[in-house]
């Protein structure tokens, strides 16, 4: 491992942090084209976030530690499960360090103590928001780790950069266990970013939401870091997703300055595009009932298995 | 054969699996019947995917058979039937879908248990295709059996079909006469089951299949 | 070395009997529990030599007591070492919990003198190398853990629970006894080293079957773990640490030593029941484990929820030994050991923190608790990473395990059979969903209990616990956070642990950079704690210092929001049956049929709303309450012969007497 390795690890984790919010900025003005609103400057989440810092913060009376210092860890783990995705490059240092089995497993730390943090203040809505939360990620979990897992047997690893090296090279090919796989993937990240038939991320005051339920006793510079961490956590699942299937364009750790200038716009166009997608689909469709979201869920996990189950088919027979 | 046309009409087959499941999952009668299109016309590319592949002519005509019978004119009539005859639009289970998507997933590994050793002689393709066939013709089965209403029991029984023809077209193609035979028996039953919900319709003024059990003194 | 333990196992014998005298007094209590502590520590320090000794051999103990025809032999190999390591780390600092914990006993001379036999039966096992002590120390486990469960025995409940474990006890052992029998053969040759000798072709399959019910039964498999739950609570939670974080891993032992070492070479369908039966307890144990409201309840469950995935490693471990994969076999093994290794650590800290708060508070019921982060700072902190270890979330040590076990997942495609690879990957997706069940199950246990406000004025009133207690917590908190960033060293001193049991040893690992562990290939996989916790904390602290140079400072304590709807009341808290409603809802109606009923009265009438559920424990319904009633219809019958005369008395005599004649008469 180089040093230039290590620069490139520590701008790509800069990067993700810097451009998360401009990418919440991006959904929500293509949502309000679509809705043939004007919408907001893309820039208006940088603007709310500064606004929100530089507030005063208002904590419930009866709120403990975990409260105020939740909010932080929360986006520490987000933030580190963002630096080990690929975005412009791959084979970065922090790739041989923790897996994408890691990556999923650091999104449950940050949801386990978001769901505490719900509860601390003792009110109705952040008990109902926490609970959903747990439930929803009892069955977005799993499929998220199934679809981990037929991408890893196919790749033979489960680091992300040789799976990522996998399907640019001659291995993969059109393939129904990954179409499956990439499927269960879309639920999950539309689950778990409370994105529309799910919950709602522009509601504040109903009673299906799930992830404003649970911060919703947080104000001020605590609610800023929250919000923050929810963009790295859609620009985390973008990435992934981008990573994985559309790995065209990626520049491998060491290519040089031009490579990763052409990844680095390779990334943005394919962020871009699953954004413009993301938000058609959310256009398209009716927000579900909470429970129909464990059914919708399940079906991810149900597809995730499927394609595991077929790629034996297919690894076999061959 | 390259490993692109395999893995192509592995993609085929693997998405009628798919489609199966969401027949099942679906409880809405309209987009049950838009998922049932999908399914023929998922069948209709395996097929004629397989009739380029075997350069096999008549499959072709199986395969434009399964697009304009089963993925046009069969939902478009039963659609209409649903319109008239004021079928409630929600379907009605008798397992609820988790344990049946989960009961589906058992039934396809099974399938792949059973068909793959037994198939060892063959080519890779044909015994993936079959494995495949298999799960669709297991899952619509299922889906006679979990469901209620007589509309998606019809449904279920042309999945079913829908794999058997998938069968048949992997395993070099059946001849055209069995094919063409296949499809009319097939129209006929649906034309049966439909002049019998009609008069199940006139009769008990319901068609959910329960209604009739109870009518006969067998449930409860 | 083996001398050294097996006078630790006589120690605490010794302690058992001064114990009868000493818990007179507080002072003797504590003396007798501290004594415990530091003899758990030495043996626990003689096994880790024994264990990471170079080439160290099975040197055993001969003690002239026993079978007339056998010998009776104690002794370390490497698999009873590591068992003997994690066994005593705990029991030791349990003890040192109890030092505090204990003197609230009520009745402490019905707790006090059979502690130390328990643990000193425990060790008997681990240290046993023949049959015959092995079989004496698993009852002497068994019947000091039933007289502990017995201590409380006023209350109704903890009457049945020891009757039921008794009866589950007991059944256990019979199969162990039968299990050894087959193993010994005709020739009766009852050390281990005999055993290893014969080979025991044909009833292998049958010693397994005899291991999953034997040691099952003890370890919680379902459909034996009825007796946990009950249990487990029942007991001073001392003593339900041990059970539950400790006794579970004897019999764990006791199914790898019969099953891995004993019954020679697997056969690959071996691990079919293994995989079904452990997928199964993983799941359903996390179930039951959420639809529990009692604290301690909810543990016990918890740890069917463990021992299912410790025996999904096992039975992985199994398929893969049995198809010649012996790296993928001894990574599957030493996940299984590790995650022993974990539970053992969190569970006890966990029944710990749930006794410092029944001490506190007098409740285990979530429902009446509350808001105790801030009455008991260091409990709820140490409870919380209790919590966050079990619930599989790095960079704490139960994601270890976890994610090893998922490495081994992954190499089943190798497999050469087609039911245990179609099998591995629905066995995946059940961990996956009991490990992310668990998270759910643990937000509730430490957010109904230590988050909110509080539900009851004992709630309220809590107060800290005593300074013993505290610092056996945060240790055992601290050991978790260890395992969890320096997994390296733990799976280093596995290494002789897998040779033994599947005949193949990891690459080491404690080399490797940044302390990450490669359980393959680093191509494949690899996984850095100490990494990712160094990230968390210098994203944390540099957030932290960015939002306090940037942001306002100010902070403004008011009441609490909630949508505009503040209430004064604690009873519009989230509770923990409304926390886990949607999960039941979802869950339940199959597993449990939970059925819901709402009995809301008319507007304008001011009657109470009622919210009734209904959960029934198939696996109770389904497979226990038969064999009850059969047996109570049997006894009725059988009560009449308790009224028979004399004569009759002798008739029977006599036809047993005749009938037994026939049976030698006609076999020859």
């Amino acid at each position: 491992m180089s040093y230039s390795d290590w620069l490139i690890q520590l701008a790509q984790t800069a990067l993700v942090l810097g451009t998360a919010p401009l990418l919440s900025g991006v959904t929500r003005k293509i949502r309000a084209r679509l809705l043939r609103r004007q919408g907001a400057s893309v820039l208006q989440p940088y603007r709310d976030l500064l606004k929100l810092i530089r507030k005063e913060a208002v904590v419930a009376g009866n709120a403990s530690w975990l409260f105020r210092a939740a909010p932080y860890l929360i986006f520490a783990t987000t933030w580190v499960a963002a630096a080990l995705v690929p975005t412009f490059a791959s084979g970065l240092p922090l790739g041989a360090v923790a897996d994408i089995i890691v990556i999923v497993a650091l999104l449950g730390t940050a949801r386990f103590l978001l769901a505490l943090a719900g509860l601390d203040v003792g009110t109705s809505f952040g008990g109902l928001g926490s609970s959903r939360e747990m439930l929803f990620a009892s069955l977005a979990e799993p499929a998220m780790l199934m679809a981990v897992f037929t991408l890893s047997l196919f790749a033979g690893s489960t680091q992300l950069s040789s799976i990522s090296a996998y399907m640019l090279g001659p291995g993969a090919g059109v393939n129904i266990s990954l179409a499956l796989a990439l499927v269960a993937l879309i639920i999950v990240s539309i689950g778990e970013n409370a994105r529309i038939p799910v919950d709602n991320p522009a509601t504040h005051l109903e009673l299906t939401m799930i992830h404003e339920a649970m911060i919703l006793e947080y104000s001020g510079r605590h609610l800023a870091v929250l919000e923050a961490a929810a963009a790295v956590k859609l620009l985390l699942y973008l990435s992934l997703i981008a990573c994985v299937f559309t790995p065209w364009g990626t520049a491998v750790a060491g290519a040089g300055a031009l490579a990763y200038a052409a990844g680095l716009l390779a990334w943005a166009v394919k962020l871009a595009l699953l954004a413009f997608l993301l938000v058609l689909f959310e256009t398209a469709i009716a927000k579900m009932r909470v429970f129909r979201v464990p059914e919708f869920l399940g079906i991810a996990l149900m597809l995730g298995l499927l394609g595991t189950i077929l790629l034996f088919v297919s690894k076999v027979s061959r | 054969m390259s490993p692109l046309d395999s893995d192509i009409a592995h993609l085929l087959a693997g998405s009628m699996v798919l489609l199966s499941f969401l027949l099942l999952y679906q409880d809405r009668m309209f987009a049950l019947l838009n998922v049932f299109a999908f399914h023929a016309f998922a069948l209709a590319g395996s097929v004629a995917w397989q009739a380029y592949l075997q350069r096999a002519p008549h499959l072709f005509i199986t395969a434009l058979i399964a697009l304009l019978f089963k993925g046009v004119i069969i939902p478009v009539a039963l659609r209409r039937i649903v319109v008239r005859l004021g079928i409630h639009r929600s379907i009605e289970t008798v397992v609820s879908i988790g344990p049946t998507m989960l009961f589906g997933i058992a039934l396809v590994g099974l399938s792949i248990v059973v068909m793959l050793p037994v198939t060892q002689a063959e080519g890779p393709f044909v015994r993936e295709d079959l494995a495949f066939a298999l799960s669709v013709v297991l899952l619509g089965f299922l889906m006679m059996v979990t469901r209620r209403n007589a509309v998606s029991q019809v449904i279920g029984f042309m999945s079913l079909e829908n794999g058997l023809v998938l069968a048949a077209s992997g395993a070099r193609g059946m001849p055209l006469v069995v094919e063409i035979s296949v499809g009319f028996s097939v129209l006929i039953a649906f034309m049966v089951i439909s002049i019998f919900l009609f008069r199940i319709r006139e009769r008990f003024d319901t068609v959910d299949l329960q209604a009739l059990d109870m009518s006969r003194g067998e449930a409860l | 070395m083996s001398q050294l333990a097996a006078s630790g196992v006589g120690l605490l014998l010794a302690l058992s009997v001064l114990g009868i005298f000493a818990a007179r007094r507080a002072l003797g209590t504590r003396l007798v529990y501290a004594a415990c502590a530091a003899v758990c520590a030495a043996l626990a320090g003689v096994a880790l030599l024994g264990l990471l000794a170079p080439g160290a051999g099975l040197e055993s103990v001969e003690i002239p007591v026993g079978l007339p025809l056998g010998r009776t032999v104690l002794g370390l190999d490497p698999l009873s070492a590591a068992f003997a390591v994690i066994v005593n780390l705990a029991a030791a600092i349990v003890s040192g919990y109890a030092i505090g914990y204990g003197a609230h006993a009520r009745e402490p001379l019905r707790v006090v003198p059979f502690y130390p036999a328990f643990i000193a039966g425990m060790n008997l096992v681990l240290l046993a190398q023949d049959a015959f002590s092995f079989l004496v120390g698993w009852e002497l486990m068994s019947l000091a853990s039933w007289a502990l469960v017995l201590s409380e025995h006023r209350a109704a409940e903890n009457r049945h629970a020891a009757l039921v474990y008794l009866i589950m006890a007991s059944g256990g052992a019979l199969t162990l006894l039968l299990a050894f029998g087959l193993l010994a053969g005709p020739h009766g040759g009852y050390s281990f080293e005999a055993i290893r000798r014969v080979s025991s072709a044909g009833v292998g399959p049958i010693v397994l079957l005899l291991a999953l019910l034997g040691a099952g039964s003890k370890a919680g498999l379902v459909p034996l773990h009825a007796w946990l739950p009950l249990a487990h609570p029942a007991a001073p939670s001392h003593v339900s640490a041990l059970m539950s974080a400790v006794m579970t891993k004897v019999a764990v032992y006791g199914f790898v030593r019969l099953v891995f070492d004993l019954a020679g070479p697997p056969a690959w369908w071996w691990s079919v029941p293994v995989l079904l039966i452990a997928a199964v307890t993983a799941l359903l144990g996390v179930l039951y484990a959420l639809m529990e409201h009692d604290l301690k309840r909810l543990l016990a469950y918890h740890t069917v929820e463990n021992i299912g995935i410790i025996f999904i490693g096992l039975g992985l471990a199994l398929a893969f030994e049995a198809s010649g994969m012996r790296a993928a076999a001894a990574l599957a093994f030493a996940a299984a050991i590790f995650h022993v290794f974990n539970h053992s650590l969190f569970k006890s800290l966990l029944f710990m923190g749930s006794g410092a708060v029944l001490n506190a508070t007098g409740e285990r019921d979530m429902e009446h608790l509350g808001g105790l982060i801030k009455a008991m700072p260091v409990t709820a902190v140490a409870f919380l990473a209790g919590c966050i270890a079990i619930s599989a979330l790095p960079p704490f040590n139960g994601f270890v395990s976890e994610w090893l076990t998922f490495q081994a997942i992954l190499l089943s495609p190798q497999l050469p059979q087609w039911v245990a690879r179609l099998l591995v990957p629905a066995v995946g997706a059940t961990l996956a969903c009991s490990a992310a069940l668990a998270a759910a199950c643990f937000v509730k246990a430490f957010g109904m209990s230590f988050l909110g406000r509080p539900r009851t004025k004992a709630a309220s009133a809590a107060a800290e616990t005593d300074r013993f207690s505290q610092i056996a917590m945060l240790l055992l908190a601290l050991l978790c956070l260890l395992a969890g960033i320096l997994p390296g060293f733990v799976l280093d001193s596995l290494g002789a642990v897998t040779q033994l049991a599947v005949g193949e040893r990891l690459a080491p690992q404690s080399a490797q950079a940044w302390m990450r562990i490669v359980p393959v290939d680093i191509h494949r996989s690899a996984y850095s704690g100490l990494f990712v916790f160094v990230m968390i904390l210098l994203a944390a602290a540099a957030t932290a210092f960015v939002v306090r140079r940037v942001a306002s400072h100010a902070l403004r304590r008011s009441p609490a929001w909630d949508c505009g709807f503040p209430d004064a009341s604690p009873a519009t808290q989230y509770t923990a049956g409304s926390f886990a409603q949607p999960i039941r809802r979802v869950f339940g109606s199959v597993v449990f049929r939970a059925r819901e009923a709402v009995a809301m009265p008319k507007p304008g009438d001011t009657a109470v709303a009622r919210l009734q559920v209904e959960l029934h424990d198939t696996v109770w319904d389904a497979l226990y309450a038969p064999i009850i009633r059969l047996v109570a219809a049997t006894a009725e019958r059988l009560n009449r012969m308790q009224f028979l005369t004399i004569r009759n008395y002798l008739t029977l005599v006599f036809a047993a007497l005749v009938a037994l004649l026939i049976i030698v008469g006609t076999w020859r």
